[in-house]
């Protein structure tokens, strides 16, 4: 980059959460040069959190979640256009309507999809779903609204248990299937798994684990009537919502030579991407549930996270970083945290629960629907789980930040009543059905694998 | 000569600190952690503070101290509050409380207080606009929170006399310096909080037949979640907390408010310009002059390490928040006044499980009653400075403001 990091050209592709605080950041920092984001959704930059929680339950309308603006970032805005292609020599990104848009830095920040049932026709059906944007929530609200008889919820990771939680407190009758062996094991282990199994039963939601749904059903007109699993049996369904996780936007710089794949597009702790041959780039960044960096609470493993703090945290390092010299740069340092509300219940994280091989309840128990479940591996503490006692979380952040010993020193006043560590029963990525919020990217970590991706 | 860091909390209590304990903090904070010769410990950093309120191994609970004083001890009084207790039996009772005061039950309670709010500040005023010199404390800054609580709360406004001496008395038992008697004072303090008790309990025993739309109401009819109300005993020490709380905080918070856009002339001028700023205003205020300055009846339940130190099971633990909100390490020019201050996340409500049940409302009515000080007072000037202080180092303010205004029409 020549001259001034203040000037120039900026473009970020992605203009969701991410991309809008990194614009921000960029003016805040005191960017004086031309500023474009581009984005393929037509609507201005919205909240996705409520779209799976109040959306579902009609208190907020899909259209009403748009992101509060810090302060006006003076762009040019590309909606509603997607990027097909990156021209990392000339500097220039591709577009599906032909045009092309010239940079001198790039942030990379288009996000991730919604994993698509993978039987085309079947997902065609009518009353067939996926939810990550805002149409798609406005479309299974109206759905829901019409009062089907039945919901069926494929994949309880986060987002499968919130909507099948709304669909429950809208008095509806659901039906989850999920290959695992319980609710959120992909993300919070065996544990809290458990209970989040129990609590969905007791709240009447009819789940299947391990199974799978081998087919989905329709009739002549092409409107979903049922569905069938892997044990055989079946069930009428006139809605299905598919919630495998998400796929990551990376496709449109696939042929770049920028080191893209489905585990996202890897950077350094500054938010620099790599190339393929794993030099980094100066000008391209990229930032949000796209990137994968190196974390160092975390042995260095390569993180994914789709989570909306990090999205903001790390938009604002590699704002930060595309405007200030070397020695200035900041790395993104963040420790992951997210929650999530269902069945009642408010569960948050911090730390990285699939960094583990043990987990204890430090405070709080089971029975009593309020916990601290602590989280260690190789005897320090990586993470932190909270149901109904978020307020907790700061203590064990700082724990995570500072290596402390698993598991935690004793003397909590709410202690658990069998503070003894249990495996946490993580899954290997690998027999995973969809992701977790939360994906270790490179090996497990007791058990040193590598994924080696065939064919590419 | 330095002076020695084991007498700080007997120089911090001294009243003569009373106008300005800030240089004290300062030294506080030279020391990290500092032991005192009363076996107590002093913590005035930002980031140790906000670690040990968030610490689950820290009791708020002064019967898990080795050496128990006279307000743990229950034969003297009725038992601890939930601002004196620990999880699960604090977030039992704190939960229960708040059914009827803020979300998720009653989200609106405290926004719909607005326009009364406003009417007792406009009634308050309308008496100081008549005179020449007013007493800011006891005209406006005591007398509207202490409207606002009994209205929540359904105890009667005449009432007042008599439960502010029980308060009085209350408060000087949380003081932390084991001055003359302090067995003699806490054990007044444990009577009068059995009388409150007892009064406030009465009160909503009355309110069973034909509940209002009061908190006491609700304390006394309300089934509560799963695992059942609150019982007689529970509604007596609640009760008394809110009461407490509720009019001996605020009155804090608006009086030293008052004081500092008086001494801040450029902030005041700003404040009535940009009304808007009052909310940011409002937080630096809990961050400059916080109401609470320090809580002293925190008590480690395992020995615990702070900054290399080692503080035993059992030994008093006081957090100086104030000291905490004027940490320079954690706020840039900790010891300037900056209404429009940014990223202000001071220690003004404590943190962690027991961080202030009623912010809500103290923020509200703070905000309401500078708003309409600094509009409708005509050039208000302080007429001594500082101004007498009352006795406590916990909840600290003055006495009496003394401000002389140029009289509406005059």
């Amino acid at each position: 980059m020549n001259g001034d990091p203040r000037d120039g050209r900026i473009v970020i592709v992605g203009a969701s959460l991410a991309g809008l605080r990194a614009a921000e950041t960029l003016r805040d920092e005191g960017f004086a040069g031309s500023l474009t984001l581009i984005g393929d959704e037509a609507q201005p930059p919205y909240d996705r959190p409520p779209l799976s929680k109040q959306v579902l339950l009609g208190r907020v309308s899909a259209g009403d979640t748009g992101l509060p603006r810090r302060r006006p970032v003076d762009a040019h805005w590309r909606l509603g256009v997607r990027a097909t292609g990156l021209d990392p020599l000339g500097k220039r990104v591709l577009l599906a309507d032909g045009t092309e848009e010239p940079y001198d830095r790039l942030l990379i920040a288009t996000g991730t999809r919604a994993r698509p049932w993978p039987n085309p026709e079947e997902a065609a059906l009518e009353g067939v779903f996926t939810l990550r944007t805002s149409g798609d929530a406005a479309g299974l609200a109206a759905r829901l609204d019409a009062g089907p008889r039945r919901v069926l919820v494929i994949g309880a990771g986060f987002t499968g248990s919130e909507i099948a939680s709304g669909c429950i407190e809208r008095g509806l009758a659901v039906t989850v299937a999920e290959r695992g062996p319980a609710p959120l094991v992909g993300a919070l282990g065996g544990t809290l798994g458990a209970l989040a199994a129990k609590l969905q039963r007791a709240h009447g939601v009819d789940l299947r684990c391990g199974v799978t749904v081998t087919a989905l059903e329709g009739d002549r007109a092409g409107r979903l009537i049922g569905a069938r699993f892997s044990d055989g049996t079946r069930i009428d369904a006139d809605v299905a919502v598919v919630a495998l996780g998400a796929v990551r936007n990376t496709e449109w710089v696939a042929e770049s030579g920028i080191a893209a794949g489905p585990r996202g597009v890897t950077c350094d702790a500054g938010c620099r991407a790599f190339d393929m041959y794993g030099i980094v780039t100066d000008d391209v960044f990229a930032a949000g549930d796209v990137a994968r960096f190196p974390h160092p609470l975390f042995e260095y493993q390569l993180l994914s996270l789709e989570h909306w703090g990090n999205a903001v945290a790390q938009a604002e390092v590699a704002a930060h970083n595309m405007v200030n010299p070397g020695p200035r740069r900041r790395p993104h340092l963040t420790v992951p945290a997210f929650w999530s509300s269902q069945f009642g219940l408010n569960i948050k994280s911090v730390g990285v629960p699939t960094f583990s091989d043990q987990v204890v309840i430090a405070q709080g128990s089971l029975k009593e629907l309020r916990l601290v479940a602590v989280y260690g591996y190789r005897g320090r503490v990586t993470a932190a789980v909270s149901v109904n006692q978020a307020k907790s979380l700061e203590y064990y952040q700082r724990l995570i930040e500072t290596a402390a010993p698993f598991p935690p020193a004793p003397g909590a006043a709410d202690q658990g009543e069998s503070p003894a560590p249990v495996p946490s029963d993580v899954p290997d990525p690998k027999v995973l059905s969809h992701g977790p919020t939360v994906a270790l990217t490179g090996h497990l970590p007791d058990r040193r694998l590598t994924l080696v991706q065939p064919g590419r | 000569m330095a002076a020695d860091p084991e007498t700080l909390i007997e120089r911090i209590t001294d009243y003569a600190s009373r106008p300005d304990p800030y240089p004290l903090y300062a030294e506080l904070r030279e020391h990290g952690v500092a032991r005192q010769q009363n076996g107590s410990y002093l913590v005035g950093t930002y980031h140790e503070i906000t670690a040990l309120l968030h610490d689950p191994r820290i009791s708020s609970d002064r019967r898990n101290r080795t050496e128990p004083d006279e307000a743990g001890d229950e034969e003297q009084g009725i038992p601890p509050s939930f601002i004196g207790l620990d999880d699960p039996e604090h977030h039992r009772l704190r939960s229960l409380a708040m059914r009827s005061f803020g979300p998720p039950h009653n989200p609106g309670r405290i926004d719909a207080l607005h326009g009364e709010i406003t009417r007792i500040v406009q009634d308050l005023l309308a008496q100081l606009r008549t005179r020449d010199r007013i007493d800011l404390v006891d005209e406006f800054a005591y007398p509207l929170p202490v409207t606002v609580i009994c209205r929540l709360l359904g105890v009667p406004t005449e009432d007042e006399p008599t439960f502010r001496g029980w308060s009085d008395t209350i408060v000087s038992g949380l003081d932390p310096a084991r001055g003359a008697d302090p067995t003699e004072r806490q054990r007044a303090a444990a009577d009068a909080r059995r009388a409150m008790g007892i009064y406030l309990g009465e009160l909503a025993a009355s309110r069973r037949g034909n509940p209002g739309a009061d908190m006491l109401s609700a304390f006394a009819t309300d089934p509560g979640p799963d695992h059942g109300g609150f019982n007689q005993i529970e509604i007596m020490t609640t009760a008394v907390l809110l009461l407490i709380a509720g009019h001996e905080t605020t009155v804090n918070l608006i009086t030293n408010g008052m004081l500092t856009l008086l001494r801040h002339p450029e902030a005041l001028e700003r404040l009535r310009d940009e009304p808007a700023l009052m909310p940011r205003a409002v937080e630096e205020l809990l961050r400059y002059e916080p109401p609470v300055q320090m809580l002293p009846q925190r008590t480690p339940l395992a020995d615990i390490e702070i900054n290399g130190v080692t503080v035993p099971r059992g030994a008093p633990l006081i957090l100086v928040l104030a000291s905490g909100s004027r940490d320079p390490r954690r706020f840039p020019e900790p010891d300037r006044f900056d209404p429009g201050r940014e990223d202000n996340q001071h220690l003004g409500f404590g943190g962690g499980v027991h961080s202030c049940f009623g912010a809500p409302l103290a923020r509200l009515e703070t905000q309401a009653a500078l708003t309409a000080l600094i509009q409708h007072l005509d050039a208000p000037r302080l007429v001594e400075d500082p101004p007498p202080y009352r006795r406590s180092p916990v909840l600290r303010g003055p006495r009496h403001l003394l401000i002389d205004h140029d009289r509406a029409g005059g």
